[in-house]
């Protein structure tokens, strides 16, 4: 284990976080040019996708840790993939809460089933707080750490086929066209504000794994120096 | 792999005699699955479509399936038989795989009794439906017994497992509902074999690190 | 055969086994003693390999097919009968005439007469019994014997000592109890476990 728990690294992600947001939020509101079908509240484009796109990475970030632990019985990559999986629960539900908020502006509903990559946070929002349950009610130790991992690559491979499963679904319960928001016809201004925005939702997601990372080491090491005191 | 072959067999078939003798869980499953399409002609209104009939088979099935899935590992755990078979020799996958055998039996004899019954209430019972429950079985027992596992360990054991599950069979209920309803069950009969084949193959490789220390 | 240093065991924030230095040699017998919650349950389960340490190193020079374990419980399903029970085992240590060798057993035993019985119907003793059968079963190289004498009647005792008595050079014995006084032979080694 690192015998330093001090993380410069947490500091500069955050400081790096705190200026590429406000850049971020600056030419999102600022600089691009506003959407002409849906107006101003297409603003919220750069919020949501870059917070999705987070909790994926985040989500990645948890399998690949835990596939490190299972392959090489790197046990240090139990909390990682833990905390990655925490981040990315925090980032899927606001994904879930910014996803509404634009349904209801865009089409006056809070919830909508034919906008897939919605549908596809909600499973993915119950199957990672399933993980929870799961770390809550197993005793702690090295066979905790391998079944918490083997669910979190589950949940990697779900993705995509949860993904396939809604397509599949809207074919055949909304034969209608879906939706299209996000199309490619981004204008580069726009594109660049959409980068700086996903830069810095990935480097906050960076800066809190940190932290959260550092916290629960803390944690884990405070509870064995009691132990051998008691 | 003849070796392996005969493990597996013989820990199906252990599961079944064990089974025959107890009757804990087929003859649960077979009153719950058509008390539940009972239950659903008072919770649809009379002119429901098909289309939703259909539906509440994939759920009734679902269910159902989820009584084999929480009693699948309760005489290893009770007495820590486990522990006798994780000390045998065999290659701790064989002991996923005859478990999945033994559920994947106990859900076709569900289904046995639940089509037809789902035949004589609501719609006949066309060759899609029972190809798509035929694949959605092997998917549903593949996971489920994993899970079935991961759950016995814990300590909420019956309350974790449909939580752990039903996230995981979504993509299950999509395949089977298409195959029942869609014009072209041919695409969601191969989506549900892809899902087989993937989680199978995931879930036979991982079982010995959620049983094993 | 096995070799142990500064083993340790915790579950959750219960330390339950610490520093604890074992040394067997092929064909010995190991007598481990102490009172109650003083961890001889789980250094037996740390040898069958059914738990991993937590802290020091532990080396079993045995593979897990030569490994005989008798533990709390019995290790069979109570809705099958002894042969049933036996078969299984039998099948999965693929042992050479499985029939000849569980009859035998079962026969030793005086379990012979209730081989077509369900063992849920058993009493404590009899599933003992059928327990030293399942663990001796494949005539292991390293048997682990976790409070052998609990639930065993007097004739059960003795067949149990007759079965340590015929030791061979190959075979080695550990064997935690809190009554050692009923282990009639004399153990090469003894290891007193303090409380935790």
């Amino acid at each position: 284990m690192n015998t330093s728990l001090r993380n410069n690294g947490a500091v500069v992600l955050s400081l790096a976080a705190a200026v590429l947001l406000t850049a971020g939020l600056g030419l999102a509101l600022l600089w691009a040019p506003e959407d002409a079908d849906q107006g101003p509240s297409q603003r919220i484009f750069y919020i949501h996708v870059p917070v999705a796109l987070t909790a994926y990475a985040c989500f990645g970030w948890a399998a690949w840790k835990a596939f490190r632990l299972l392959w090489k019985g790197d046990e240090r990559a139990d909390l990682e993939s833990y905390t990655a999986v925490h981040i990315g629960l925090i980032f899927g539900l606001l994904t879930l809460v910014t996803g509404s908020i634009w349904a209801k502006i865009s089409w006056g509903v809070w919830w909508t089933w034919s906008e897939r990559q919605l549908v596809l946070f909600l499973i993915l929002f119950l199957f990672y707080s399933a993980y929870f349950m799961l770390r809550y009610s197993t005793e702690p130790g090295p066979r905790r750490a391998r079944t918490s991992a083997v669910y979190a690559l589950f949940g990697a491979v779900l993705v995509p086929v949860s993904f396939l499963a809604i397509r599949l679904a809207d074919q055949l319960l909304h034969p209608a066209p879906i939706f299209n928001r996000d199309g490619p016809q981004m204008s580069a201004s726009m594109f660049i504000s959409f980068c700086v925005c996903l830069t810095a939702m990935l480097t906050l997601a960076g800066a809190i794994y940190l932290i959260e990372l550092t916290g629960k080491r803390i944690d884990a090491r405070l509870r064995e120096l009691r132990e051998q005191l008691a | 792999m003849t070796g392996y072959l005969s493990d597996v067999t013989a820990l199906a078939r252990k599961d079944l005699l064990v089974e025959l003798r107890s009757r804990d869980t087929v003859p649960a499953m077979l009153l719950f699955v058509v008390a539940t399409l009972v239950v659903f002609h008072f919770a649809l209104p009379d002119d429901s479509s098909r289309l939703a009939a259909a539906g509440m088979l994939w759920i009734a099935l679902l269910f159902t399936a989820l009584l084999a899935l929480v009693r699948s590992f309760v005489a290893e755990r009770d007495e820590a038989v486990i522990d006798g078979l994780l000390l045998a020799p065999c290659d701790r996958s064989a002991i996923w795989l005859g478990k999945t055998l033994s559920v994947f039996a106990f859900l076709a004899l569900a289904e046995v009794v639940a089509l037809p019954a789902f035949a004589l209430f609501y719609e006949p019972v066309t060759w899609e439906l029972m190809a798509g429950v035929a694949l959605a079985n092997i998917g549903i027992a593949a996971v489920g017994t994993l899970l079935g596992a991961m759950a016995a360990a814990s300590r909420a054991r019956e309350l974790l497992l449909p939580l752990l599950f039903l996230p995981l069979a979504i993509p299950l209920i999509v395949g089977g509902v298409g195959a029942t309803l869609a014009e072209n069950p041919g695409r969601y009969l191969g989506f549900l074999g892809l899902y087989d084949l993937i989680f199978a193959i995931l879930s036979w490789a991982s079982f010995e690190y959620v049983v094993t220390e | 055969m096995i070799h142990a240093r500064g083993l340790a065991r915790r579950f959750g924030d219960k330390r339950v086994l610490t520093d604890v230095d074992v040394d067997v040699g092929t064909g010995e017998l190991l007598l481990i003693t102490g009172p109650n919650g003083s961890g001889k349950t789980t250094l037996l389960r740390l040898l069958a390999g059914l738990i991993v340490p937590t802290g020091g190193e532990l080396e079993v020079a045995v593979d897990r097919a030569r490994i005989g374990f008798l533990g709390h419980e019995p290790l069979l399903y109570r809705e099958l009968t002894p042969l049933e029970n036996l078969d299984l085992y039998g099948r999965l240590y693929r042992i050479p005439e499985r029939r000849e060798r569980i009859g035998m057993l079962l026969e030793r035993f005086g379990l012979w007469d209730a081989r077509r019985e369900q063992t849920g119907a058993f009493s404590r003793g009899m599933m003992q019994r059928l327990a030293l059968c399942r663990a001796l079963l494949h005539e292991p190289d390293l048997l682990l014997l976790d409070e052998p004498f609990s639930a065993l009647d007097a004739a059960g005792t003795e067949l149990l000592l007759e079965e340590l008595a015929r030791r061979t050079p190959s075979r080695t014995v550990v064997v935690a109890s809190h009554l050692p006084e009923r282990l009639g032979t004399t153990p090469t080694a003894h290891l007193a476990l303090g409380s935790a």
